[in-house]
């Protein structure tokens, strides 16, 4: 029981209309809509598309639906308002002609031949469209391997770099002594805090300027170490652009993302 | 001063190289104004004779040259990469085709041609796939947006222009069914009800 129309597989309905439920969701998945439909059995009775014989194509429009509407299968209202529009054209064509002498009216299957030709037109583009090759699916773009920068090198902090810094820093804090330290609760998990929330409005700062020299030693070893901790659990990157240059904290990938 | 040969070697290395198609004016600068851009095009149009027959061709796009391996190859590249690339539903296609033949349209335009409604993943596939975009908005209640189809719809189609567009066909009066020559069909077929006029289909 199997056609093909343009290429797609079509089942007809026997006349009867006895058609089991299954086989018929695969009939209204095969059409794109009402006008779909219409074409199909336009095409398929070879009749003149631009002097449809609208009684016997209604007739027959209306088995379709009406099928499809007995298995209960959900009918897209467009089906219904097309029933309706093929009935009004039908009747039209019965009402008697004015005398001819009058305005010369529009045929009233006009617009609907109109709306066949052209979805006809784009179906077929659409097939015609299928058929280029395309990227992905019917050909590959070629890009040879190319030897390019490798990624991006992030810097290397060197050890020696890291305890000069360190050493400026107790040189500042010394230079601040007469301050006295009040004993403060002082916790590494604390600063490592402090030091994510810093880097949380700026994303990139400057190594020295997460110390506070000027709250004396202790407070530097703990941020200190503060920052080694984070460092080490991935959750800041410490990064340098060349020796000597500023050293960077910025937040870890596992941060940021 | 480079001699041709070594210019379309140069041509050749870059367009292997590059992940996107490259225009006549891009490749320029690998000479830094020593060619000109019609030197360029012809230069390419040997290169593309050269390639001819090989497995892979280079061809002519809207935003530029780019090689490819030949579609009739693709059945023995698939065996490869299984991993085919699907083909679109034909809702997508044809709201595609409406898309390509009557830019700028509206959603409802589309609509109107199908007569049934398009689904928003519809668009939206077409969208993802950088084929379509919004190039405005009609004037009328709701300002409904207008798509037209991208430069990357063409690429990906191997088109230099919208002018290379299959052309629409001229629809018959009447038309044969389209008949896949098996005895099924055949048999489906010749089971002709009362209404047909002319004879048997097919």
């Amino acid at each position: 029981m199997m056609a093909k129309l343009y290429g797609e597989p079509v089942f007809e309905l026997p006349h009867d209309l006895y058609i089991p439920p299954d086989a018929l969701e695969i009939v209204l998945e095969a059409f794109e809509g009402p006008l779909d439909l219409l074409l199909y059995l336009i095409r398929k009775e070879n009749l003149d598309i631009l002097d449809i014989p609208m009684a016997p194509l209604t007739r027959q429009y209306l088995e379709y639906v009406e099928a499809m509407r007995k298995t209960n299968l959900e009918l897209a209202a467009e089906y219904l308002v097309m029933a309706a529009m093929l009935m009004e054209i039908k009747s039209r064509l019965l009402l008697p002609r004015p005398p001819a002498a009058e305005v010369v009216e529009e045929d009233p299957r006009a617009e609907l031949v109109r709306r066949l030709l052209e979805y006809e037109r784009m179906k077929k583009a659409a097939q015609g469209l299928d058929e280029l090759p395309q990227v992905g699916r019917d050909v590959i773009a070629i890009s040879v391997w190319i030897e390019k920068t490798v990624s991006q090198r992030l810097p290397e902090v060197n050890s020696g770099d890291l305890a000069e810094a360190w050493r400026t820093l107790l040189h500042r804090a010394r230079l601040s002594a007469h301050h006295r330290v009040s004993r403060e609760e002082l916790s590494v998990r604390a600063h490592m805090s402090s030091i994510l929330r810093a880097l949380k409005e700026r994303r990139v700062v400057e190594f020295t300027e997460l110390f506070e020299p000027q709250r004396g030693v202790s407070v530097l070893v703990v941020t200190f170490l503060a920052l080694l901790e984070l460092a080490r659990e991935l959750l800041v990157e410490i990064t340098q652009s060349a020796g000597f240059g500023p050293i960077y904290v910025k937040l870890g990938h596992a941060q940021s993302a | 001063m480079l001699n041709p040969p070594d210019v379309k070697r140069v041509l050749e290395a870059a367009l292997l190289a590059a992940q996107e198609p490259l225009g006549a004016t891009e490749l320029k600068r690998l000479f830094e104004g020593e060619l000109g851009v019609d030197a360029i095009r012809r230069l390419l149009a040997e290169l593309a004779d050269e390639w001819k027959g090989r497995a892979v061709e280079l061809v002519s796009l809207s935003s530029g040259w780019r090689f490819q391996t030949r579609p009739e190859l693709q059945p023995y590249l698939e065996r490869l990469f299984p991993e085919r690339a699907p083909r679109y539903s034909r809702a997508v296609m044809e709201t595609l085709a409406i898309i390509a033949y009557r830019q700028p349209v509206t959603r409802g335009d589309i609509e109107d041609v199908r007569g049934v409604g398009v689904s928003t993943q519809i668009i939206q596939a077409l969208e993802t796939r950088g084929w379509i975009d919004v190039v405005g908005h009609r004037e009328t209640p709701g300002r409904p947006a207008l798509y037209a189809t991208t430069t990357k719809f063409l690429d990906d189609l191997g088109l230099r222009s919208l002018e290379e567009l299959p052309p629409l066909e001229e629809i018959a009066r009447t038309l044969q069914l389209e008949v896949v020559p098996t005895a099924e069909a055949e048999a489906a077929v010749t089971d002709t009800p009362e209404q047909a006029k002319t004879g048997t289909d097919g």
